[in-house]
């Protein structure tokens, strides 16, 4: 029953991999600077790896927006996500699996009557916003500064091409390596209070966590979207909004990786915190919107020439219907789960001998 | 690093190589025509056959280029631009090779008071070409300089345009035999296509060094 349950977080997953790979090697497949295969093997190691090694930071802050402790509960959260990514994925245009994922616990936050964390919500509503905008930031400084390169090192054009095609490869690696360990919170952070795996330990050195072991098989629905699904979308993606070459697509996927950075790094959170610097917090943000924030950056730069503004109007106003769209979505479907299904979708802690006076 | 780009390094040789050959080509044209005029008839004939195997080694080289672009699947957003590039200059190459030749077949008897001026005319030519393969090489190593020689190659044309005026104008005014006027002013419209083809090559290279730019 636990795997049943686990479903629908596999087919985020799989959601996740069939549209956001696309954001990561979509330009450099659309354009044949990489094969399919070698962006599709390359993505789905690099996730999963992400996943795993890197995927609790995010999470931990998912949790505190939302604590979903029963299965049924996660399963339906899960799904409600999945149903309004593929559903949106479908009508064609770029959605963020965080923004579903986040409207779904809300949802369920309001069908449950469990407190929302407004702090922690306003945190991640905030870094929905910030990240377009910091990889819009990151995108122009280097654009700007390979244009200044470019037009000093004089490389040859083939030359160029070779280092744009190994770029392209070592900086998707990192931007799948980031998407996974940013956005395994969407698919697998919903199971993280209610998971079904115990702690693994191999010996006295290696131990997998339970939520470890959850990273792990949401990374491989991940890299199952890649393979499945992501191919169709890889050929379109990239001239939707702005025709980007080569050269700019790898700006594009850096800057991204580089915002995504931001959100996703214990490291550097820790390292701003020893030199008083404040830190952004560690929340899934939509690997999609920092694709759009990196494109309209260089867009802008190059002073709009180009741009589709009808798409970017569709995409603003899919940004801000994805959670209501999916928020209302969970509340409905975890009342049928809980009624019709008979399903408990949350655990009530027992009450106590003061609560019942 | 170098054992990675191995394979690159070796193309973008023989692309120097193959712009090399053309300006080889040139330099053979220009000497050939002032042997020509000069009747140094065993001279020119060795430069003819210089350049033809010039030519040839042009055609063995660009057809090498042209299928490792498809078959490494390399610069794929440029292929289209470099390959009609490549073709079109060979093209210049070819017409250079066949202008000379015609020499060599047809024996044209050139006034020799307007020897100067033809070979003027034969020099801005090539030195047209000259200017549109330094606008090939800067397409790939330095887009910046791409406009200068294509401005070159622009006013070298329009002095080839005027310098072949004043020579067609200068024979008919001459005594001679109107199928003699008819052929010397087919020779000198060979060679004014050379600076012309050159001038469109650069056409080429305008608007795809337009799209390369980041």
């Amino acid at each position: 029953m636990i795997w049943f349950f686990l479903l629908s977080g596999l087919f985020l997953g799989w959601s996740l991999g069939a549209n956001d790979a696309a954001n990561i090697f979509g330009t450099a497949v659309g354009s044949r600077m990489v094969s399919f295969r070698v962006a599709a093997l390359i993505a789905s190691i690099f996730v999963v790896l992400g996943a795993v090694i890197g995927g609790a930071g995010a999470t931990g802050t998912l949790g505190a927006l939302g604590a979903v402790n029963a299965i049924a509960g996660s399963f339906t959260v899960a799904l409600t996500a999945g149903i309004t990514v593929a559903w949106k994925s479908h009508s064609g245009l770029p959605v963020s699996t965080s923004q579903a994922i986040v409207g779904a616990i809300i949802g369920w936050n309001f069908f449950t009557g469990s407190p929302t964390g407004h702090a922690t919500l306003v945190q991640i509503m905030s870094a929905w916003v910030i990240s377009p905008l910091l990889a819009a930031g990151f995108a122009i400084v280097l654009y700007l500064g390979a244009r200044w390169w470019l037009a000093r090192r004089r490389i040859h054009l083939l030359s160029l091409d070779a280092y744009t095609r190994l770029g392209l490869i070592v900086v998707g690696a990192a931007g799948a390596y980031i998407l996974g360990a940013n956005n395994i919170a969407n698919v697998m952070g919903v199971f993280v209070p209610a998971s079904p795996f115990d702690e693994l330990r191999f010996g006295s050195v290696i131990r997998i966590t339970g939520a470890e072991q959850l990273f792990l098989l949401g990374g491989v629905a991940i890299a199952i979207g890649i393979y499945t699904d992501s191919r169709r979308v890889m050929a379109t993606v990239g001239s939707q909004i702005f025709k980007l070459t080569p050269i700019l697509a790898l700006i594009v996927v850096l800057a991204h990786t580089l915002a995504l950075f931001v959100f996703t790094s214990q490291g550097l959170q820790h390292a701003l915190h020893a030199i008083g610097l404040p830190a952004p917090p560690l929340v899934p943000v939509s690997s999609t919107q920092a694709i759009i924030g990196a494109i309209l950056g260089i867009a802008l730069v190059k002073r709009g020439k180009g741009i589709q503004y009808g798409t970017l109007g569709r995409v603003a106003v899919g940004w801000i219907m994805t959670p209501i769209m999916a928020g209302l979505l969970s509340f409905v479907l975890l009342f049928f789960v809980q009624n019709v299904f008979e399903q408990k979708v949350v655990d009530r802690p027992p009450a106590t001998a003061t609560s019942r006076h | 690093m170098t054992i990675l780009f191995r394979q690159t390094h070796e193309l973008e040789a023989e692309t120097d190589e193959y712009l090399d050959l053309i300006i080889q080509g040139g330099l053979l044209y220009r000497q050939g025509v002032k042997c020509y005029l000069e009747h140094r008839f065993e001279e020119f004939e060795a430069r003819l056959l210089e350049l033809r195997s010039v030519e040839q080694r042009g055609d063995t080289l660009r057809r090498s280029i042209e299928s490792k672009l498809y078959l490494q699947t390399l610069i794929p957003e440029s292929r289209g631009d470099v390959l009609g590039l490549l073709e079109s200059a060979d093209e210049v190459l070819n017409l250079i090779t066949s202008t000379l030749l015609h020499f060599s077949t047809e024996h044209p008897e050139l006034p020799d008071n307007l020897n100067p001026l033809f070979f003027d005319l034969a020099d801005n030519a090539i030195a047209s070409v000259e200017a549109m393969v330094g606008g090939c090489r800067a397409y790939f190593r330095d887009l910046s300089a791409v406009r200068d020689h294509i401005s070159r190659a622009q006013g070298l044309r329009e002095e080839v345009n005027r310098l072949a005026e004043t020579y067609v104008r200068a024979i008919f005014k001459l005594d001679l035999h109107l199928s003699h006027k008819s052929q010397l002013r087919y020779f000198v419209a060979h060679t004014e296509r050379i600076a012309e083809d050159a001038d469109d090559v650069c056409d080429r290279l305008a608007i795809a060094a337009i799209k390369r730019y980041v």
